[in-house]
């Protein structure tokens, strides 16, 4: 067997071997990149329900969270939003796995993971909340089960084993699922995840998407193996796929989910991808990051190989192209919609939630702050720079 | 009524609320086989298992971190910080995230989650086990912060902070571990006094004396020998850090006229400043002379041999007790 489901092999590359990253361990993967199917003796299995149909909704799915990526992008552009981190490239390592979930399971992301909270049924404005200002976060976890974007970085993914720990008391059989980065895998929090989820054996997936950047520092400033390698430094078992291709994701999704289920605890999954945008809007990485790097990565793109695949099969239909399209728009729409006429909070809302219960010190202070407010006509020249005395 | 140490009416405390809630687990190092290195948790997962009194490896962050997750799932996490010196570690987790996320998610998400820190200094360790670092977390919006001087508090409000829906910090003044006092097991926690309420433990006209924690015993020392020198002290156990119930400290000051703050931590932005400035905007006209702080320096814990200087003990506070009075004291001729 050439995948290590056991997490035991892997080697670090010699170091005249170019970037540790691009040697050794085998990707899986079940498309090339010219979107041929390529049949794979392991996990060929885990996609064998995948049906036509099925293949025709992930693509719209994939192109839909682009569509999304880009009016939010747009949106930030436009000032109706502070900031956005793009997700473009790494539509399949999203959809492949939030696809192999149950309602049941529970999601702990970092805040590229909008793809994902779409497949949870995310109301789409709740999506941009957070980057308008407008809150804090998005959603009721408890509405879609997934918690709201982390922005401290590998912070969730204790936060999901914390969880599975709550399943295995419960005697349930969901999962904890938690999402993070290639820079979070530096991280004391994600290390100190994998301990005690080994340690527990606790039903939790730690996806950690590859791409390659963690704003400005590659990959290799992070580790000098392949991240997938250090799951077995844990006692976790460790896949490595092809992040751009949205069936082994989903295969390697669903063989770690099984694991879970049946108690056999925690597994590691690298999706290797690549980040095609910046940071967020707010960053620059033709700074830092070669061109030619880009174009490599733009040949590998997760949804035309998708569609390169659909085509062979011939199932790329103009009327696909055009519901995928519609789809897409409508959703954008109704994103921009809600973004664009989401209320403002009201000032004294800057004060609740703080605490569930009554606080003597909040209280007092907002009630002087109520007081101030109600001393000037208009609220909102109260808080103007320029000020309104 | 039973007589027992401080440290057996936490543990009773938390017994209580492991009997009464089956969300409630207990998390931290040494907390089960051994029962905790001071024995806090002694004999709780003999009786109620290991899922609900879990050994965790040594990962402060961790620790607090899969406490965030089991009180996403529903869970009632009571976690152990060993020594106050290695909260550190799990600073970010619970700035960051626990205080963070009932306000962050807009209250859909609760966070009724109980951080036990034994804390303070008075046992002659080594350093990273006497700090006091509770102005960290005072300083910290969306926790709650308290600490017990008596055992019946301790037994009380262990069980008062577990039930409660927001985050909070409880400090045990560990020098008093081995304090015996008179416990009512029966008394309901629902009916006490809140633990965010101070409490007025000696009655007195001339000085009100905030203190405490550890230094609670040692106020209560002092006014009594105050009194053999015909000064009479009022003396009130803070309890709560964060809100501090400026009700009750009010009431006394108005009456009294001066005030005195006594705390193991250093001085500079610490709860004594705190309290300072907010009795004085609060009864300014009522004071008859400047608070006095009486408080560790603003040093790291000394070594063991020295940690007697660093914390203020029966004649410090009295001394501060003279400033506040305007009578002869170690200070007399300096100005400001």
């Amino acid at each position: 067997m050439s995948t290590d489901v056991t997490g035991q092999g892997g080697t670090a590359a010699p170091e005249d071997a170019g970037h540790p990253q691009e040697q050794g361990r085998e990707l899986v993967q079940l498309v090339t990149p010219a979107g041929e199917r390529v049949s794979h003796p392991e996990f060929d299995y885990w996609v064998r329900d995948i049906t036509d149909e099925q293949l025709c909704s992930l693509y719209e799915d994939m192109a839909v969270i682009r569509r999304i990526d880009v009016e939010a992008t747009a949106l930030q552009r436009q000032g109706e939003l502070a900031l956005w981190p793009p997700l473009l490239g790494q539509e399949a390592a999203q959809i492949g796995s939030a696809r192999a979930l149950r309602p049941d399971d529970f999601v702990f992301s970092s805040y590229r993971e909008n793809g994902v909270a779409y497949c949870r049924g995310v109301n789409l404005t709740d999506i941009v909340r957070v980057w308008r200002g407008n809150a804090s976060s998005g959603w009721d976890p408890y509405t879609i089960n997934m918690a709201t974007p982390q922005i401290i970085i590998g912070a969730q993914t204790l936060h999901a084993t914390g969880y599975a720990m709550g399943i295995q008391n419960d005697g349930a059989d969901s999962v904890a699922v938690t999402y993070f980065g290639d820079g979070a895998t530096s991280e004391g929090d994600v290390n100190e995840a994998m301990v005690f989820a080994a340690s527990f054996q606790v039903p939790v997936v730690f996806f950690c998407t590859n791409n390659h950047w963690a704003i400005s520092e590659p990959v290799w400033l992070q580790s000098h193996i392949h991240l997938a390698d250090r799951a077995a430094g844990f006692g976790i078992p460790s896949l490595r796929v092809d992040g751009n291709d949205v069936l082994a994701v989903m295969a390697a999704t669903r063989v770690a989910l099984d694991r879970a289920r049946r108690g056999g605890g925690p597994t590691f999954i690298e999706a290797v991808s690549y980040r095609m945008g910046p940071h967020t809007t707010a960053d620059d990485p033709t700074r830092y990051r070669d061109a030619n790097e880009l174009e490599d990565w733009a040949a590998k793109d997760p949804i035309a190989r998708v569609a390169a695949l659909l085509e062979r099969r011939g199932l790329l239909s103009e009327g696909l192209q055009q519901q995928v399209k519609e789809k897409g728009d409508d959703v954008a729409r109704e994103m921009r919609t809600g973004c664009t006429t989401m209320p403002d909070p009201e000032p004294l809302d800057v004060f609740r939630h703080v605490y569930s219960t009554p606080n003597s010190w909040l209280d007092r202070q907002q009630d002087h702050y109520a007081r101030y407010l109600d001393s000037f006509g208009d609220p909102a020249g109260a808080v103007s720079e320029e000020g309104a005395r | 009524m039973s007589q027992m140490t401080f440290a057996r009416a936490i543990n009773a405390g938390l017994r209580k609320s492991l009997e009464n809630d089956p969300k409630v687990v207990l998390l931290g190092e040494d907390i089960g086989t051994l029962g905790g290195v001071f024995r806090v948790t002694d004999g709780l997962q003999k009786d109620f298992g290991k899922h609900r009194v879990v050994d965790t490896p040594l990962a402060e962050s961790a620790i607090v971190g899969t406490a965030v997750g089991l009180a996403y799932r529903g869970y009632r996490p009571v976690v152990e910080i060993q020594f106050d010196g290695f909260v550190y570690p799990a600073f970010d987790q619970i700035v960051s995230q626990v205080a963070k996320l009932h306000y962050r998610t807009r209250g859909a998400v609760k966070m009724p989650i109980t951080i036990r820190v034994p804390f303070g200094g008075g046992i002659g360790s080594p350093e990273h086990h006497s700090e006091s670092p509770e102005a960290y977390f005072t300083h910290t919006a969306g926790l709650r912060v308290v600490t017990v001087a008596n055992p019946q508090d301790a037994h009380t409000v262990i069980q008062q902070a577990i039930s409660c829906d927001d985050p909070v910090i409880y400090f045990e003044p560990k020098r008093r571990y081995h304090d015996k006092g008179e416990v009512d097991e029966a008394l309901d926690p629902g009916s006490a006094l809140p633990m965010d309420r101070a409490r007025l433990l000696m009655q007195g006209s001339d000085v009100t004396l905030v203190a405490y924690g550890p230094l609670v015993k040692t106020a209560l020392d002092a006014a009594s020998a105050a009194s053999d020198e015909g000064v009479s002290i009022e003396v009130i156990d803070l309890r709560s850090l964060a809100p501090v119930d400026y009700g009750t400290i009010v009431a006394s000051v108005r009456k009294t006229g001066r005030l005195v703050i006594t705390h193991e931590a250093g001085q500079s932005g610490g709860l004594g400043a705190e309290v300072a400035a907010s009795i004085t905007e609060r009864c300014f006209y009522y004071l008859e002379a400047a608070p006095v702080r009486v408080t560790g320096f603003d040093i790291p814990y000394p070594y063991s041999k020295l940690e007697m200087h660093h914390l203020p003990g029966l004649d410090r506070i009295l001394d501060g007790v003279d400033r506040a009075l305007g009578r002869p004291n170690s200070l007399s001729g300096l100005e400001g």
